[in-house]
C-alpha cells in the first residue's frame, strides 16, 4: 500500500490520510426493498434501491455521494447508520471506543453507542425537527438518550452547541417555528454534533436553501470539520456544491457506484459516460457560449426493473454489444480512480474545462 | 430578433394584507419584456418573483391585491413591425375574470409552474387537458385539437406522443411532465411564456434538456420569455437580459453579461460571490476556500425598512444615506439600470445635520 505511487498527488488535498486505514469501509452494500402486491402481499419483486456499493471514506475527508434522485444516495446514507437494516454488506467502522466494528451486525446498545459517533443531516430542515419541541430539547435529545449528560450539564452543552452553530444560547428555549431555514439547518447541525461524533452523513443539506444562506451553511461545515476532526459523506445533487466541499467525490447510478475519484480528478478527467454527461449538463453561471452539451437521451432506468448489462447502455453514446449483456465490474482504473464501465480504458472523455 | 417591447411593468405594487401586517411581496416593480427575447428574473426565495409573475396573468391568489402600478402588454407586436399603441392593453386595470383577460391568459400569455403536478389535474389524462386548453382558445374540432395536441407533445420531444395523449400525468417520470406542460402552455401559440422555476425540481441531466427544448420552441415560435429562477447558472444559460430582484424590488437590470461580468449593484455582485463556482474547484491547490457570504438574512416579510431594503446586509452601506433615502432607479449605462446610492452623480443626504459636533 505505502509503496504505491500516487501520479495525482497534486491533485489531492489530504495526501497523508491515503495510506491509513479508512475511517469508514463499505463492502458490497445492498438495500433493497421488497414490492407487494395484492391482498396477501404476495412479494412480486424488488426495488434496488443500493445494489452491491462499495466505498470508503478517509478520517477527516469529505467524499461527496451525487448522482440523480432515486439513484440511492439517502438509502446509502442510512444504512450506514443501520437507520434502516441493509439487505447484505458490510459497514466497518473504526470507532473511538469499540475499534473496528461492522455496523450491520451490532445489535441495541452497540448500535446506540456507535451512533455518538456516526450522526446524519438531513435535507429538509422543517421536517426534521420536532415542532413541539424546544432547541434545548432538540438538541440535548441524543445526549439525554445516550446518558452522556442531563440537568445542569446539559443545558451547559447544548449552549455551548448552539454556540458552535452560530445561534445565540438564549434561544434554547425557543421552538423550531421561530427560525428561518437556515437557522434551522444548524439546529439540525448542533444535534448531529452534540455528543461529539468523528462521522456525519450530510444529506443534501443545503439543497432547500437559498444561495446565500446555503454558502453560510457551507463555510461552516468546513469550520466544524477543521475544528473538530469531522468526516463527511456529503450527498448532494447539485455538482458545484459537491465539488467545492469535496475532496472525492463518488457517482451513483441506479444503485450502483459507477465512478470515484479525487474532485479535480473526477471533474477534469471523468472516465464514465455517464459522469461526463453529469458533467456537461451543470448550468454555469458564466454566459459565454460554451461547446454544445451531451444531452441524454431516455430515462433513468427503473431500480425495480433495471435493464441488462450495464444499467447506463440505453443511455449511453459510447455503448457497444457487451455493454448490452455483461455487468462490468466495479476497478480501480488507475491509483484511487475506480470505474464501473467496459470502456473505460479506450474512451477519452470530456471533462471539465476551466473557462477563463 | 426584434426590440420590440411586447410587455411593461410600471411601478408595480401587490400587496398581501394579512391579520399580522402588510407583506409588500411586489414593491414598485420596473420591468420591460422585450419581443422574442428571454428576461430572467433572479433572486433568493421570497424576493416577489412569483406574485411579480401572477400579477402579470391577473392570477394573484387573495387576499393579494394590485394596488398600484401599470402592466401594459402590446398585444400584436410580433405582427407589425413598430409597436402599435392602439393595440396596448393595461392588464393591471383588468378584471382577473373578464372576458379580454380570459383571452390573453394561456393564449397569448402562458405559465409554466415549477411544479409540473399543479398545472395539470391528476384524474384526467394529459391529451384530455391540452385539447381542452387548445378549443377554449381556438375555433377547431376535437379531431383537430387532438391531432394539434399530438404534435405539440412531439415538438416536446415526448417519446410516443399518440401513446402519451392518454396517459395520466402520475404515468410520466417529472421530466416528460414537464414537457407535457410545457406543450400544453405552447399549444396556442403564445407571445409571452412565464416560465417560473421550470427545472427546479429536476435533475441535473434532465434539467439540461428542457432548457434545450426551451430555447430550440422559443427560436421557432418566436416568443419572448420570462424566466423566474434562484439558480444564477440556468440565468447564464437561458437569459438575454436578467433583472435581480429583493424584497419586492428590482435592484438592477441589464444584459446578462453585464449581470455576470460588470454587476453594480452590492447586492447582485454578494450573490455572484457565494455561489461555489467550479472554476475556483478547478485551479484549487492545497486549502480549500471559503464562500463569501452576505452577512444577516432576509427581514421576514412584513419588514419595511426605511431608504434601500438592502442596507443591513450591504457591504457598502452609506451611513445616513441607505437607511434613509430611497434610492431612485440610475441608468449607469445606457440600459444598465441600478437602484443604488453609490453610482449616484452627487450622493443624497436625508438631511443636513445642524449640530456639527454630532
Ligand atoms: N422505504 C422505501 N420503500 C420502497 N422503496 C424505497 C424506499 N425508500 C427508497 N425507495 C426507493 O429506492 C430508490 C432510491 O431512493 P433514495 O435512496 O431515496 O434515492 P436518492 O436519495 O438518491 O434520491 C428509489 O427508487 C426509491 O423510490
Ligand atoms: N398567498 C400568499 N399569502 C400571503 N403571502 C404571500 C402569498 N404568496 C406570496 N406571499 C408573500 O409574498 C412574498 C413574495 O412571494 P413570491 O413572489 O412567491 O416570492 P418568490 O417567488 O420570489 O420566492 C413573500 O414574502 C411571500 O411570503
Ligand atoms: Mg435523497
Ligand atoms: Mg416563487
Amino acid at each position: 500500500m505505502t509503496d504505491r505511487i500516487d501520479t495525482y498527488s497534486e491533485t489531492q488535498v489530504k495526501t497523508e490520510s491515503q495510506d491509513q486505514q479508512p475511517l469508514l469501509e463499505i463492502g458490497s452494500l445492498k438495500k433493497w426493498f421488497p414490492i407487494q402486491r395484492g391482498l396477501l402481499r404476495r412479494e412480486v419483486g424488488n426495488v434496488k434501491a443500493v445494489d452491491d456499493v462499495s466505498f470508503y471514506v478517509n478520517e477527516g475527508e469529505t467524499l461527496g455521494l451525487v448522482g440523480e434522485s432515486g439513484c440511492g444516495k439517502t438509502t446509502t446514507g442510512r444504512c450506514i447508520l443501520k437507520a434502516i437494516p441493509p439487505t447484505s454488506g458490510d459497514i466497518w467502522f473504526e470507532d473511538p471506543e469499540m475499534g473496528r466494528v461492522n455496523v450491520t451486525e451490532l445489535q441495541h446498545q452497540e448500535l446506540v453507542q456507535v451512533r455518538r459517533n456516526m450522526r446524519m443531516i438531513f435535507q429538509d430542515p422543517y421536517a426534521s425537527l420536532n415542532p413541539r419541541m424546544s432547541l434545548l430539547d432538540i438538541v440535548g435529545a441524543p445526549l439525554k438518550a445516550m446518558g452522556i449528560a442531563r440537568g445542569k450539564d446539559l443545558e451547559e452543552r447544548v449552549a455551548h452547541m448552539l454556540e458552535l452553530v452560530g445561534l445565540r444560547p438564549e434561544y434554547m428555549r425557543r421552538y423550531p417555528h421561530a427560525f428561518s431555514g437556515g437557522q434551522r439547518q444548524r439546529i439540525g447541525l448542533a444535534r448531529a454534533l452534540a455528543p461529539h461524533p468523528k462521522f456525519l452523513v450530510c444529506d443534501e443539506p443545503v439543497s432547500a436553501l437559498d444561495v446565500s444562506v446555503q454558502a453560510q451553511i457551507l463555510n461552516l461545515l468546513q469550520e466544524l470539520q477543521e475544528e473538530m476532526g469531522l468526516t463527511y459523506l456529503f450527498v448532494a445533487h447539485d455538482m458545484s456544491v459537491v465539488a467545492h466541499i469535496s475532496d472525492r467525490v463518488a457517482v451513483m447510478y441506479v444503485g450502483k457506484m459507477v465512478e470515484t475519484a479525487a474532485t479535480q480528478e473526477l471533474f477534469q478527467a471523468p472516465r464514465h459516460p455517464y459522469t461526463e454527461a453529469l458533467m456537461s449538463a451543470i448550468p454555469r453561471p458564466d454566459p459565454t457560449p460554451r461547446e454544445k452539451r451531451i444531452l441524454l437521451t431516455g430515462e433513468v432506468a427503473n431500480p425495480a426493473n433495471p435493464p441488462t448489462g450495464c444499467y447506463f447502455h440505453p443511455r449511453c453514446n459510447y455503448v457497444k454489444d457487451i455493454c448490452k449483456h455483461e455487468e462490468p465490474v466495479y476497478e480501480e482504473i488507475t491509483p484511487k480512480h475506480y470505474v464501473k464501465c467496459h470502456r473505460a480504458a479506450e474512451l477519452s472523455l470530456t471533462g471539465m474545462t476551466s473557462l477563463a | 430578433m426584434s426590440e420590440n417591447v411586447l410587455a411593461e411593468i410600471k411601478n408595480l405594487r401587490t400587496y398581501f394584507h394579512l391579520a399580522e401586517g402588510v407583506v409588500r411581496a411586489v414593491d414598485g416593480v420596473d420591468l420591460v419584456i422585450k419581443s422574442g427575447r428571454t428576461l430572467g428574473v433572479v433572486g433568493e426565495s421570497g424576493c416577489g418573483k412569483s406574485i411579480t409573475a401572477l400579477s402579470l396573468m391577473q392570477l394573484v391568489p387573495p387576499p393579494g391585491r394590485i394596488e398600484e402600478g401599470e402592466i401594459t402588454y402590446y398585444r400584436n407586436v410580433r405582427a407589425t413591425p413598430s409597436s402599435n399603441v392602439a393595440d396596448a392593453i393595461n392588464i393591471s386595470k383588468l378584471k382577473p375574470n373578464s372576458r379580454q383577460m380570459r383571452s390573453i391568459r394561456g393564449n397569448q400569455i402562458s405559465m409554466v409552474f415549477q411544479e409540473p403536478m399543479a398545472a395539470m389535474l391528476p384524474v384526467r389524462t394529459v391529451g384530455s387537458q391540452i385539447i381542452e386548453a387548445i378549443t377554449l382558445h381556438q375555433n377547431v374540432s376535437q379531431e383537430e385539437a387532438r391531432t394539434r395536441a399530438i404534435d405539440m407533445l412531439a415538438r416536446v420531444r415526448l417519446p410516443n406522443p399518440d401513446r402519451i395523449i392518454d396517459n395520466y400525468p402520475f404515468q410520466l417520470s417529472g421530466g416528460m411532465r414537464q414537457r407535457a406542460v410545457i406543450a400544453m402552455a405552447l399549444s396556442c401559440n403564445p407571445n409571452l411564456l412565464i416560465a417560473d422555476e421550470p427545472t427546479t425540481a429536476l435533475d441535473v441531466t434532465t434539467e439540461a434538456r428542457i432548457l434545450d427544448l426551451m430555447r430550440d420552441l422559443q427560436q421557432e415560435y418566436d416568443m419572448a420569455i420570462m424566466f423566474i429562477t434562484h439558480n444564477l447558472g440556468v440565468i447564464a444559460e437561458m437569459a438575454d437580459e436578467v433583472a435581480v430582484m429583493y424584497m419586492g424590488k428590482v435592484v438592477e437590470q441589464t444584459d446578462v453579461q453585464s449581470i455576470f461580468f460588470d454587476a453594480k449593484h452590492p447586492y447582485t455582485q454578494a450573490l455572484l460571490k457565494s455561489i461555489p463556482q467550479l472554476d475556483d474547484v478547478m485551479s484549487r491547490t492545497g486549502e480549500r476556500k471559503r464562500l463569501q457570504t452576505i452577512k444577516g438574512m432576509v427581514p421576514d416579510p412584513y419588514t419595511v425598512l426605511p431608504g434601500c431594503p438592502f442596507h443591513p446586509r450591504c457591504p457598502e452601506y452609506i451611513p445616513d444615506t441607505c437607511n434613509r433615502v430611497v434610492p431612485e432607479v440610475i441608468e449607469v449605462e445606457p440600459g444598465h439600470i441600478v437602484r443604488c446610492h453609490l453610482y449616484a452623480s452627487d450622493i443624497p443626504v436625508a438631511q443636513a445635520s445642524e449640530d456639527m459636533t454630532l
